[in-house]
């Protein structure tokens, strides 16, 4: 019987079974950010064990409030900062440098095919777009991660999606993500992995693979993963050229990684996407979905383009070419935050964030801010805006507000329209 | 250790209350766990629900499916704990809020859907008491003069876990 990818990485990173179906495996990276971070820094210190198992796999980023609001996000990031310095942690990105920890990260080339990756953030499902297991974690997890190199997990069930059809015309990963969840729901996934596969899947970029990953957790799935494939090794070339002899060589090795053809799965779901339309939520919870064609006549207060989800180049250049030549509607707030910042610095060089702000809009830094409602647009209690993030929980954008999750071509038509629209 | 999980029920009807309405992420910049205190369920989405009112004097809860989905954030179970609410009985849990649950030395027990369907119909908007016998795997309910008693499992990793106060100190021990 073959294995699947997670099998795999199990079996290679095991250290321990401490009962049954728990395993105990090594971590190739530990990811941290300043807001889970912070206090499992300050616990370790309680504890008198204020150490890191290896400052070489310890990435850290400010990124979800930045620059600092106030006093407690400066002291936040000023924990991080002087953590970094004294355990000499070199990968860290800091106001300047710092971009959306789940853009910015793979944007680095930190994640491989094969590497298990933890993160005290639960969209850190992200980065199986390149064939790692990838998952998010509580701030003792992170600790333990942190000060060990290891954490615990149930042995991965995997269920396998085939994404197939013909593509329509406007319909982007995201609308196909949203129509995964509403077909499965939330808890459609829990405590499994989600492997993507099927033709659409090998035809999408890292970045589309990206955004179908980061919104496994919203079926409660500990990771999203795509199959490392000849995208996966040409976007990763750069970091990896000196490991292999050649690009075919680094293929190779990580097909060896890949799930065999004969795996077991949980569940296999065939999805086909031939008249899939462009999707939003229309409840409070991710897997309340529908065509955005089906929606009632809904007015906005602002539309987001960013986030972990669709704040990539892609994403800002369909968004872009929405809005080339075009007003956004008077009564909208316009917000677009480049998730990091080489992909602030490209679109300055295509000349996107010249048409977003001819357009109307406002252009932020690299943060995560507004969504998840802790600056750079929080919404008022009664307002309502689509966001290109995965997020619509109820306050999720600022308490009261209403959270409208579409992709970044929706958002860039409804922010002209000034009601959800695709066109 | 059975004092620590024992005490009066507060009944959460409805199905994936996730973490922000545990705990809304604005409070996510405090420093402390104790900050955290007074937001416990703030946001909750459910009909009449008054968090200070109907938390007070609380040391367990009951709900039903996916407690827990959302975001990662182990403010969820911290905010929980500042209130002296140590144990969550559901008929299932978001991944990483039940790992976080016993990461902190925390309990949270998965009990067959049946079963809580049991528990919400007989012991709902009563004045309900459990006392958990944790080495022996039992709750013992009483609500109205009636007691019953309902075994549950935990694995034995949760199980040591809880006995270590958490997962800090294991893997510390350990590996
Ligand atoms: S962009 Fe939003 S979802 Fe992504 S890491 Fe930041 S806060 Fe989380």
């Amino acid at each position: 019987m073959g294995q699947t990818i997670a099998e795999k990485i199990f079996k290679s990173h095991r250290v321990d079974n401490p009962s049954e179906d728990r395993w105990v495996i090594s971590l190739d990276a530990v990811l941290c950010h300043e807001i889970t971070t912070p206090l499992a820094i300050s616990d370790l210190m309680e504890r008198g064990k204020d150490r890191v198992f290896d400052p070489a796999k310890i990435k850290v980023v400010i990124d979800h409030v930045s620059p600092a609001k106030d006093s407690k996000t400066a002291l936040q990031g000023k924990i991080l900062r002087e953590w970094t310095q004294r355990h000499q942690i070199h990968d860290f990105f800091d106001i300047g440098r710092n971009g959306v920890c789940h853009a910015l990260f793979p944007e680095k080339g930190f994640v491989r095919p094969g590497y298990a990756v933890i993160m005290g953030d639960s969209h850190t499902c992200t980065l199986g777009a390149f064939g790692a297991f990838a998952a998010g974690v509580g701030t003792t997890d992170l600790e333990v991660g942190i000060l060990k190199g290891v954490c615990a997990f149930h042995y991965p069930r995997t269920i396998k999606i085939n994404i197939s059809g013909k593509r329509p015309p406007g319909v982007y990963a995201k609308d196909i993500i949203l129509s995964v969840i509403g077909k499965i729901g939330v808890n459609g996934a829990t405590d499994k992995v989600i492997e993507f596969h099927g033709p659409t899947v090998d035809q999408m970029s890292m970045e589309e693979r990206m955004t179908l990953c980061n919104m496994a957790i919203e079926a409660g799935g500990t990771s999203g993963i795509c199959l490392p494939d000849q995208t996966t090794a040409d976007y990763l070339w750069p970091f990896i050229k000196k490991e292999y002899a050649s690009r075919q060589a680094a293929l190779e090795a990580f097909q060896a990684l890949s799930s065999d053809a004969d795996a077991a799965y949980d569940a296999v779901i065939e999805h086909d996407i031939s008249t899939l339309e462009p999707m939003v939520t229309t409840g409070y919870r991710p897997d309340h979905v529908n065509p955005v064609s089906a929606m009632p006549k809904t007015p906005v207060d602002q539309v987001y383009i960013g986030s972990c989800t669709n704040g990539r180049i892609e994403d800002l250049r369909v968004a872009a070419q929405v809005l080339k030549g075009q007003k956004i509607n008077a009564g909208v707030r316009g917000i677009v935050s480049p998730a990091t910042p080489a992909v602030y610095r490209n679109a300055l060089k295509e000349g996107l964030i010249e048409i977003f702000m001819e357009s109307g809009f406002c252009v932020t830094n690299p943060t995560c801010g507004a969504c998840l409602g802790m600056s750079n647009g929080v919404l008022a209690s009664g307002e309502v805006c689509a966001s290109t993030t995965n997020r619509n929980f109820f306050g999720r954008m600022g308490k009261g507000g209403m959270v409208h999750l579409v992709s970044p071509a929706t958002a860039a038509a409804t922010a002209i329209a000034g009601y959800i629209t695709t066109e | 250790m059975e004092k620590k999980f024992s005490g009066g029920v507060l009944f959460l009807d409805r199905s994936d209350i996730n973490t922000d309405e545990i705990i809304p992420a604005k409070y996510l910049t405090e420093n402390s766990k104790e900050a955290l205190g007074p937001h416990l369920l703030e946001d909750l989405k459910l009909e009449g629900f008054q968090a200070e009112h109907a938390i007070k004097g609380k040391k367990i809860i009951i709900t039903r499916e996916n407690f827990g989905c959302g975001s990662s954030r182990e403010h969820a179970p911290w905010a929980l704990e500042v209130n002296e609410i140590r144990l969550v009985i559901a008929a299932n849990f978001a991944r990483i809020f039940k790992q976080n649950m016993f990461n902190c030395g925390l309990l949270a027990v998965e009990l067959p859907e049946s079963e809580i369907e049991r528990l919400f119909s007989e012991f709902y908007g009563k004045g309900v008491f459990i006392e958990t016998d944790f080495n022996h795997s039992v709750f013992k309910i009483t609500a109205d003069g009636k007691q019953r008693e309902i075994a549950f499992t935990i694995s034995d990793f949760d199980r040591a876990l809880v006995e270590t106060g958490g997962w800090v100190e294991y893997a510390d021990k350990k590996y």
